[in-house]
């Protein structure tokens, strides 16, 4: 039953990390629809700006710069590049989509030079440290995974619900011809979404490399991309659904990788790919993800 | 008469180039042969990626996948263990058989659209590479297995066999894997051109700019959402094939998510929906880290391989190059090369360049190509159709 007990803790603070970064793709899908794949490059900027900044700031300062720098770029590689892109064709979106590509082989290039072979440390103040809740044992780590991801996650929910800033993104993303003409600036709404995305990731890096992961690596980046599978599932404009689908994928990951044993006839290692075979199902049931609006086609 | 005389003189360039390339292996050594064999395999794979991504406006990031289907299906096939099949039939259902795992992801394929699918596809890569890792006994695990050469008809695509000198020039693996790279290059391109000046490229373009116009129109959606997966995934199979037989051993690392990355690059470099441009951006992408290897020593800011982290190596530096001019030429020529060198020839000649939307730029060969151009719409060829109707698809 302890052995049930964890996999559903290290599910939980697992998809708490992942919808910290499908909210940022969410976020991002919602403002500009653009699909960002630099999401894992943000991410490991975010990682790394903490890893090299925390000896000198303490952690907690590095965190915050690290999560204004990175909600900085992104902002930046918005208004700076994709903005530029595509002029007013309507298919824009999807051409910033490939430029996401572009910036992110270059950025991911870049950081993992930088990185080298290493496994930095971020300087966090978990450690290795674990907490006894009842009958299971769970790393203090993994807690504050939980908890920051939830506080950050409703910050972000009640800026989308609560804000002007939240009621113009919404509105653009229902109709962004009607809320322009409403006096909504589309370009600093948009920009202002990248900039959240970003801090997100920054964030998310700090949970994605703690105890038990060893360090940051070089590939940290790609374990944004099992955000994709999450984001997809809720139906990607979807901030619920993108929650939704971050709890289904860790909660996949976390189990398949507990029973492990019981499932050597998938293969080691399988719990690392699980999300995507989950959302290989759930698209083919649902091509349109399990919260999109149904019935909508859009002509 | 000025008809006949346009169509010689367009042949006539298309038969010195194939000329030219027939001629290379006498004059080339081992190494540029092998690069020109690494990108007419990597042109075959992005004709097909072309056919998809460019025509169909379907983005495809599990282009790695079919590419280790057919180079694993060869290896199989032909090898022990394995059925032990003659190579040249393993070749050829090696190809089927990349095809046949295209059709098994079609209910994805042939439903879910654009840019979503480039995600949906992720999955084949991570699944793929997982199988590839694990399936020791068909694939060999994380060290591969070597590649069995190519026979047919007691003819070796090898340095095995009857040595076979040609004008005085030692024809060895490399030299005959040319021609055979060249022979498949020829059928890629006859067959990619084919389809994507028929009916099913119409098709297709007409299904990217308008879902619901297409389908109006007499078009069975998924069916050629599906069938354009399908053939890609074939010309990816071909590629794989060629790519094992050049390699000469196939390891599951190489099939990575970089790789479908890559293969994206070329397309979008070399000019969306073109048969020429996607070949011309196979070259570069390939070819740009295999020559800044080589000639690393004599270029400024470039450190030799293992001089030491931090240093940029030739490979980052061209990963650096190209991921750049991903994001420069949707900036400044969303056509990509072939746009460019369209509308380099038409200065040349004289004309004045043409006005209005890139994609259209007007020349004999890329003006049908490029007219079909855009992946997701790279170029602007939308004024034709109603706008209004198609901004609003877009909105979210």
């Amino acid at each position: 039953m302890s052995g049930f007990l964890d996999n559903l803790l290290n599910g939980l603070a697992l998809g708490a990390v992942y919808a910290l970064i499908a909210l940022g793709f969410v976020t991002i899908f919602k403002a500009s629809g653009v699909l960002n794949f630099a999401h894992g490059s943000l991410l490991l900027l975010g990682g790394y700006l903490v890893a090299v900044l925390h000896d000198d700031l303490g952690f907690a300062g590095a965190l915050a710069l690290a999560v204004l720098a990175t909600g900085a770029v992104a902002g930046l590689l918005d208004r700076l590049v994709l903005q530029r892109v595509g002029g007013h064709d309507p298919h824009a979106a999807h051409v910033q989509t490939i430029v996401t590509i572009g910036i992110d082989i270059v950025l991911v290039t870049d950081l993992a030079r930088r990185v080298g072979g290493d496994l930095l440390p971020l300087g966090d103040p978990w450690g290795d440290a674990v907490s006894d809740l009842g009958p299971v044992t769970v790393a203090d780590s993994r807690l504050a995974a939980i908890l920051v991801s939830a506080a950050a996650i409703g910050g972000a929910f009640a800026l989308f619900r609560f804000t002007a800033w939240g009621l113009s993104l919404r509105a653009a993303a229902e109709d962004a011809e009607a809320a322009a003409l409403m006096g909504v600036r589309l370009t600093r709404v948009r920009t202002a979404a990248w900039c959240l995305a970003g801090g997100l990731a920054a964030l998310a890096a700090v949970f994605l490399v703690a105890f038990p992961a060893p360090g940051l690596e070089r590939t940290t980046g790609q374990i944004a991309l099992k955000a994709f599978p999450a984001a997809i599932l809720g139906g990607m404009a979807s901030p619920v659904g993108a929650l939704v689908g971050s709890l289904l994928i860790g909660l996949t990951e976390a189990f398949v990788a507990g029973y492990q044993s019981d499932l050597h006839v998938l293969g080691e290692g399988f719990g690392d790919v699980a999300p995507y075979a989950v959302m290989v199902l759930v698209l083919l049931v649902r091509p349109a993800g399990l919260f999109a609006a149904r019935g909508a086609a859009r002509v | 008469m000025s008809d006949l005389r346009s169509l010689v003189r367009r042949r006539g360039s298309l038969l010195l180039s194939a000329l030219l390339l027939c001629a290379l292996p006498f004059y080339l050594d081992a190494f540029w042969l092998r690069i020109g064999l690494f990108s007419m395999a990597a042109a075959i794979g992005a004709v097909g990626l072309g056919l998809l991504s460019g025509t169909a406006g379907q983005l495809s990031l599990g282009h790695a996948f079919f590419l280790a289907t057919g180079a694993y299906g060869y290896v199989w096939l032909a090898g022990e263990p394995g059925p032990g099949l003659p190579p040249a039939v393993a070749a050829v259902l090696a190809v089927l058989l990349a095809g046949a795992a295209g059709g098994l992801f079609s209910p994805v394929a042939g439903r879910v659209k654009g840019i979503y699918l480039g995600v949906a596809t992720l999955a084949l890569v991570f699944l793929g590479h997982h199988v590839l890792l694990t399936a020791d006994s068909v694939t060999g695990g994380f060290n591969g297995r070597s590649v069995p050469p190519l026979e047919a008809g007691g003819f070796a695509f090898a340095d095995s066999g009857p040595r076979l000198t040609v004008l005085g020039v030692p024809f060895g693996a490399e030299e005959r894997l040319w021609y055979l790279g060249l022979a498949l290059f020829a059928l890629t391109c006859f067959t990619a051109r084919g389809l994507l000046r028929g009916r099913p490229g119409r098709a297709l373009a007409a299904l990217r700019d308008s879902e619901t116009a297409a389908s109006v129109m007499g078009v069975h959606v998924a069916r050629y959402r599906s069938a354009a997966f399908v053939v890609s995934s074939m010309y990816a199979g071909l590629a794989g094939v060629l790519l094992a037989l050049s390699f000469r051993r196939v390891v599951p690392d190489y099939f990575s998510l970089a790789l479908s990355v890559d293969y994206l690059a070329m397309i979008v470099i070399g000019g969306l929906g073109s048969v020429a441009g996607a070949s011309a951006g196979a070259v570069f992408v390939t070819a740009l880290p295999l020559l800044m290897t080589r000639y690393a020593d004599q270029l400024p800011l470039v450190a030799t391989p293992g001089s030491g982290d931090g240093a940029i190596g030739p490979t980052e530096a061209s990963r650096y190059l190209y991921g750049a001019a991903i994001v420069v030429i949707l900036l400044r020529a969303p056509d990509g090369l072939s746009g460019l060198a369209g509308r380099a020839r038409a200065r040349l000649r004289r004309r004045p360049p043409v006005t209005g939307p890139p994609g259209a730029a007007s020349d004999s060969e890329s003006s049908e190509e490029s007219g079909a151009s855009g992946a997701s719409g790279a170029s602007d060829d939308s004024d034709d159709s109603d706008p209004s109707a198609r901004a609003k698809e877009h909105t979210p």
